[in-house]
């Protein structure tokens, strides 16, 4: 998929990995960009349409958290899987979802991934490898982990990232399914995004860890903790470990330290933390810090960001426009897709 | 005399009954700060800490079982779900344990477990956040299963439940908690209402209705229509615990009405109602003047689109239909 020339070696956590990022085409860094791009703005429209009052429902934001998904799914190939999460925009944009799609899922349509079914926690697209968000914490755990085995029996080379938040580090099923995927040597990587809270629960009152990758101590697997915000470095770690896990050395456990600067969902006041420490965070902006990469490298000018940005702002509009004048379901349909 | 809201009564007997016991206490996902998912228990963390308003990481397993074990050793726990849904992680928990435990010990143990759980749909919160999955624990012996439909049954059922010795699987309904509507008169003191004892919301002639929960509420406004529609006069019976189950207020009142429609928002197979119906069928057989009427969630998952999920749960308009098709058979 991309070019590698001249990798040198980077330093991360306990790891050497190799600096794959230096070798990725032009084209495709700018994509990573748009990528980014198109979560922010994908999600600031969906907040909008929360506050207007026309979403029947609820959305949980991925402001903040665009570099994990973008970082993460660009060192996948194509026909890779993924899981996600209740908070899954930005990993079903990252994957290569169709926007138009995602919004008429939102709004209730019939023309929505979903057929108006599913809603913002459950868009799915399986042809392209996407197996879901999940309302459930910890959902897409095991299921990432059956995916995994798949891979594995059939031969076929392919990898799965399983996306999760800290909160889902202390469910059952996570202890469960990184065992097996250990004792098995399965082609998962763990993604764990800490942003820091589950709904109004620290992570500091959750754990009794410094970080949550220690874990993978007790399951004998490879695992480390990264800057979530840092694309760069996303996107060099996962791809090191998808490079591995190809290879059949079995899966991983990357924490990704990150933050939402929205609430948890629709209603959330926030008690539970500070206005400094979301400004503080907001200032890691990791839409910034890789537009400095690029600017930085020459990849882009800021005249060429402005056209970015507004080309993907078009694209929000294009895909709200087809999405409020798609159709509703209609009722008849409700118990259609219940079985195969 | 003060009015309040279902969860504002909920919330008080949780209040007044943890300070009458310092057995009593809360655990759960985000019930202190944040004041739990649906609010219910705001302001609880200020008045009795953090020892006892426990908030716990997201482990339904282990919130139930830790629940269990400290029920069993002298405390009387109240155990948040935030969404009934989730109460599917911890089934072995409820089921096998909980439920069990007195039994299989011969009479020697005890569990006074509340769990309280919110159920029901309506919020376009779809498939995974909107389920009433009341059947599940119906089906198990040694659980209790209680669903309020309004304040004032919501503050007296959760007040004995709490007292009671048994492990309680107490549901609420979202579309209940805050709405104004919905508002009563709730004495301020400790008051119980028994588990196990119905109650008519309703009184008329021609037809029973037999709701739960959110659709007790709906039930009384169709049967409003349809007394001032219609001239029917329909009484509506809300047995409030679905176990143990008062079948004596509903045999009384289909021995009166001769007709009987049974109405309940989970899906339609395998559904509560339809053992409500087979009671109704061997013990009052021969008062019925009509077949038995059952309307019920469509057998689907809770979909997200609202003109979906409007068809899948009992609207009024499906209600007065169903039954206007039934009472004009005769
Ligand atoms: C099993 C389960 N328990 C509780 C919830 C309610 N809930 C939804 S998201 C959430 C917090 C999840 O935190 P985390 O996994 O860290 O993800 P984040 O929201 O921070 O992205 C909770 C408690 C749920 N959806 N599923
Ligand atoms: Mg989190």
């Amino acid at each position: 998929m991309r070019e590698v020339i001249n990798m040198r070696k980077i330093k991360v956590s306990d790891y050497e990995i190799e600096d794959r990022f230096s070798g990725v085409s032009k084209a495709l860094k700018l994509e990573m960009l748009k990528k980014m791009y198109e979560i922010r703005y994908f999600e600031e429209q969906a907040e909008q349409l929360i506050i207007r009052g026309k979403i029947h429902g609820t959305c949980h934001l991925y402001v903040g958290e665009e570099a994990t998904a973008v970082g993460a799914i660009y060192a996948l190939n194509k026909d890779d899987y993924i899981t996600s999460t209740h908070r899954g925009h930005g990993h079903c944009i990252a994957k290569g979802a169709d926007l138009k799609l995602m919004m008429a899922e939102f709004l209730g349509k019939k023309t929505g991934y979903c057929k108006g079914k599913g809603g913002s926690m459950h868009i799915a697209d399986v042809e392209q490898g996407n197996l879901g968000a999940n309302g459930v914490v910890g959902g897409g755990i095991g299921i990432a982990t059956g995916a995994a085995l798949t891979c594995k029996m059939k031969k076929n080379g392919k990898v799965v990232i399983c996306f999760f938040g800290d909160g889902a580090v202390n469910q059952g099923i996570f202890h469960e399914s990184v065992n097996m995927a250990s004792i098995w040597r399965l082609p998962v990587i763990y993604l764990c995004e800490n942003n820091q809270y589950g709904m109004s629960m620290p992570v500091k009152e959750a754990f009794n860890i410094e970080r949550l990758s220690d874990r993978r101590i007790a399951y004998g697997i490879d695992g480390l903790t990264i800057d979530g915000n840092n694309i760069v470095e996303v996107f060099n770690v996962v791809s090191h470990f998808v490079e591995r896990c190809r290879k059949g050395l079995g899966p991983v456990l990357i924490e990704s330290l990150t933050y939402r600067w929205k609430g948890h969902s629709k209603s959330d006041a926030q008690v539970y933390r500070t206005r400094e420490e979301v400004k503080a965070w907001m200032q890691k902006d990791p839409i910034e810090r890789y537009k400095r990469v690029l600017l930085g490298e020459g990849i882009i000018t800021p005249d060429d960001d402005r056209k970015l940005r507004a080309e993907v702002e078009n694209e929000i509009s294009e895909a709200l426009k087809f999405a409020e004048e798609s159709p509703f379901p209609e009722p008849s349909e409700v118990e259609e897709d219940v079985y195969a | 005399m003060r009015k309040i809201t279902y969860l504002e009564a909920i919330r008080e007997a949780m209040q007044q009954m943890m300070r009458e016991d310092e057995n009593v206490y809360l655990l759960g996902e985000d019930i202190a700060e944040y004041g739990g998912a649906f609010g219910v228990t705001v302001g609880m963390l200020e008045e009795f800490g953090k020892e006892r308003i426990r908030n716990t990481p997201i482990s339904e397993a282990a919130i139930i079982g830790v629940g269990i074990g400290s029920a069993l050793t002298g405390m009387r726990p109240i155990a948040e779900i935030m969404f009934s849904d989730f109460m599917t992680i911890a089934m072995d928990q409820i089921v096998n344990q909980a439920a069990k435990i007195r039994y299989m010990f011969g009479g020697k143990a005890k569990v006074p477990l509340v769990i309280r759980t919110a159920g029901g749909g309506g919020t376009g919160a779809a498939a995974q956040h909107s389920q009433s999955l009341e059947a599940l624990f119906t089906h198990i012996p040694g659980l209790k299963v209680v669903m309020p439909s309004c304040p004032y049954d919501a503050k007296g059922l959760l007040i004995s439940s709490i007292l009671d010795d048994n492990p309680v699987i107490f549901i609420e309904h979202k579309l209940l908690y805050k709405n104004k509507k919905y508002m009563q008169h709730v004495p301020e003191e400790i008051y119980r209402i028994p588990l196990g004892k119905g109650d008519i919301k309703r009184e008329g002639r021609d037809i029973t209705i037999v709701a739960t929960s959110f659709m007790v509420q709906r039930s009384l406004e169709v049967a409003d229509i349809l007394e001032s529609e219609e001239g029917i006069d329909c009484e509506v019976v809300d047995p409030r615990t679905l176990r143990p189950l008062d079948m004596d207020i509903i045999i009384s009142s289909v021995k009166k009405t001769g007709k009987v429609v049974c109405i309940e928002e989970a899906c339609y197979f395998g559904g509560f109602m339809g053992e409500v119906v087979s009671q109704i069928v061997e013990k009052a057989f021969d008062y019925l003047d009509a077949p038995v009427l059952r309307i019920a969630g469509r057998d689907c998952p809770v979909p997200y689109s609202l003109v979906l999920e409007e068809e899948m749960i009992p609207s009024v308009g499906r209600i007065k239909k169903g039954m206007l098709d039934l009472l004009g058979r005769f």
